[in-house]
């Protein structure tokens, strides 16, 4: 179980919420700076705070080294926003520590020595940050970390200093998109100090239509202050999706139906799917699903077919690393098997 | 999607070519695109170019004039790769390049001050700090209601408390 199959808040236009905080320990130079033997001394530090004989809140954790991990799996920890591409590229001396509902990860060396995160599905960022603010108490009762009177928390960019959080909603917003609506919202978005990006993060496109909203600002805000300002952000974004979603179908009425039934047509029955194409054709089932017009899906069934079309997780299925041809029947293939099983079930 | 080049890290650049009508598609990661020329111009634009547009503007109007080879002398991080990166090398940069760093905080963060979560690891004035306000605060109303036993009790916490402050304090500005 994971944010991808668990059931959240405001399902129908959020797929999860997640909260992220960046930590130094004193002492040591940061990443950038350090010596591999630094990397394996903060990296027993962070261990020890998430050792089996002492599991956290309950939780047992898990610790990969990312050397050992090979290349595919890693593409899989990043599709299903579990670690970063930061982290990857750290690979000689980073690891994952991550709990057995995949919900707390937390990433050693990478861009700073500490990058813990909390990801839950839909809407409950309140509720990650109090998760995560726990797990932060647990690791400082160990170590020390490296703060400022004055700038809080220090971190290698100056981008994340302060509170060193960042709190972002991956949402899907089709019909602010299809109406051309979307370019005011960012536009204002970004005067109160938060930022979107696409599914996989900074520079990637929107694709099907999901939107990742987060706080540009760390620091001066406290860390309620910053998640207050985002939640109402999104309250009032998703108010303007739902509108936009019930205006079309009152326009379009049947036509609109028609297109999100021929993307279950298509998705059901098509030999060879890019990615650009199944990422389109799951907004239109999301929305389907999301307006009860589509039966016997749930929000959460998509989502897990929305990971499962992804390229790393269709090559580490298969077993190899497919080429592009290859993948495209096969993504086809594994998503109409899937599809097929949830619809009969 | 894997970056066609270096295999390694995850694509983000996409080129469709067509010429002639024939298409092709090159796909790379920011590293490897930056260093073809045809991609130069539609590498993303990150939040790191722009500290370092940032840096060279300096405080005022004129760019600030510093030599590259200043380095951290906590740990070895120089000023021109910290410019090119927009990442610092360690706590002690924070303060080394502070001349450079606040006019870019100042433009990418709200405040210049933190106002949030503070360690409760003891060592921290500023946790000293609020907790000697809290105890101000508290001296007063016991000193309203003529609660002075209470009063007493407060005055002492907090002669203790600010005698530690002035200890460790150097650092508060």
């Amino acid at each position: 179980m994971s944010w991808i199959e668990e059931k959240g808040p405001d399902r129908d236009v959020v797929l999860s919420s997640r909260i992220r905080l960046a930590r130094n320990i004193a002492g040591y130079p940061f990443p950038t700076m350090m010596k591999d033997s630094d990397a394996r001394e903060i990296l027993d530090v962070v261990k020890r705070c998430f050792s089996v004989s002492t599991p956290f809140s309950g939780r047992r954790y898990s610790v990969t080294h990312i050397k050992d991990l090979p290349m595919v799996d890693r593409q899989v920890l990043v599709e299903k926003h579990l670690a970063s591409i930061d982290l990857m590229q750290h690979s000689d001396v980073a690891a994952l520590i991550m709990d057995d509902r995949q919900r707390v990860t937390i990433m050693v060396n990478e861009e700073d020595h500490i990058r813990m995160q909390c990801i839950l599905p839909g809407f409950q960022l309140d509720k990650a940050w109090e998760m995560l603010d726990r797990v932060d108490d647990t690791i400082e009762a160990e170590v020390e970390y490296s703060f400022d009177d004055r700038l809080g928390y220090l971190t290698t960019c100056p981008t994340n200093v302060g509170t060193g959080l960042r709190a972002s909603v991956m949402m899907h917003l089709p019909a602010l998109t299809v109406s051309k609506q979307i370019g005011a919202v960012l536009q204002t978005i970004s005067k109160i100090g938060l930022t979107a990006r696409g599914l996989y993060g900074e520079g990637s496109e929107a694709l099907g239509n999901i939107y990742q909203i987060s706080n540009q600002i760390t620091l001066g805000p406290s860390e309620q202050d910053i998640i207050n300002n985002l939640t109402v952000a999104c309250q009032r974004i998703f108010e303007k999706e739902r509108m936009a979603q019930q205006a079309m179908l009152k326009v379009s009425g049947k036509q609109f139906e028609d297109v999100l039934w021929r993307a279950l047509g298509t998705l059901t029955h098509a030999r060879v799917m890019e990615i650009k194409e199944f990422m389109a054709l799951m907004s239109q089932l999301r929305l389907g699903v999301g307006l009860s017009i589509i039966p016997g899906l749930t929000a959460e069934n998509v989502n897990e077919l929305m990971i499962l079309g992804q390229s790393g997780v269709l090559n580490k299925r298969a077993g190899r690393e497919l080429d592009d041809a290859d993948l495209n029947v096969y993504r086809a293939e594994t998503i109409r098997n899937r599809l097929n099983e949830i619809l009969q079930a | 999607m894997l970056c066609e080049e270096c295999r390694q890290r995850q694509a983000t650049v996409h080129m469709t070519k067509i010429i002639n009508n024939m298409r092709s598609e090159i796909h790379l990661c920011e590293q490897c695109a930056s260093n073809h020329e045809e991609f130069a111009s539609i590498t993303p634009f990150s939040m790191n170019d722009l500290i370092a547009s940032f840096m060279d503007m300096g405080a005022g109007h004129q760019p600030f004039v510093r030599s590259a080879t200043v380095k951290c002398p906590a740990c070895g991080m120089d000023y021109a790769k910290f410019k090119k990166t927009g990442m610092l090398g360690c706590r002690e940069c924070y303060r080394h390049f502070s001349n450079e760093l606040l006019p870019v905080l100042r433009k990418i963060q709200s405040r210049t001050e933190h106002s949030g979560k503070v360690p409760k690891r003891s060592g921290s004035s500023l946790l000293l700090k609020k907790q000697i306000n809290e105890l101000r605060q508290e001296l007063k109303i016991a000193v309203e209601t003529e609660a002075f036993e209470r009063a007493a009790e407060i005055r002492d916490r907090l002669k203790a408390l600010e005698a530690s402050y002035r200890e460790q304090g150097r650092d508060i500005k």
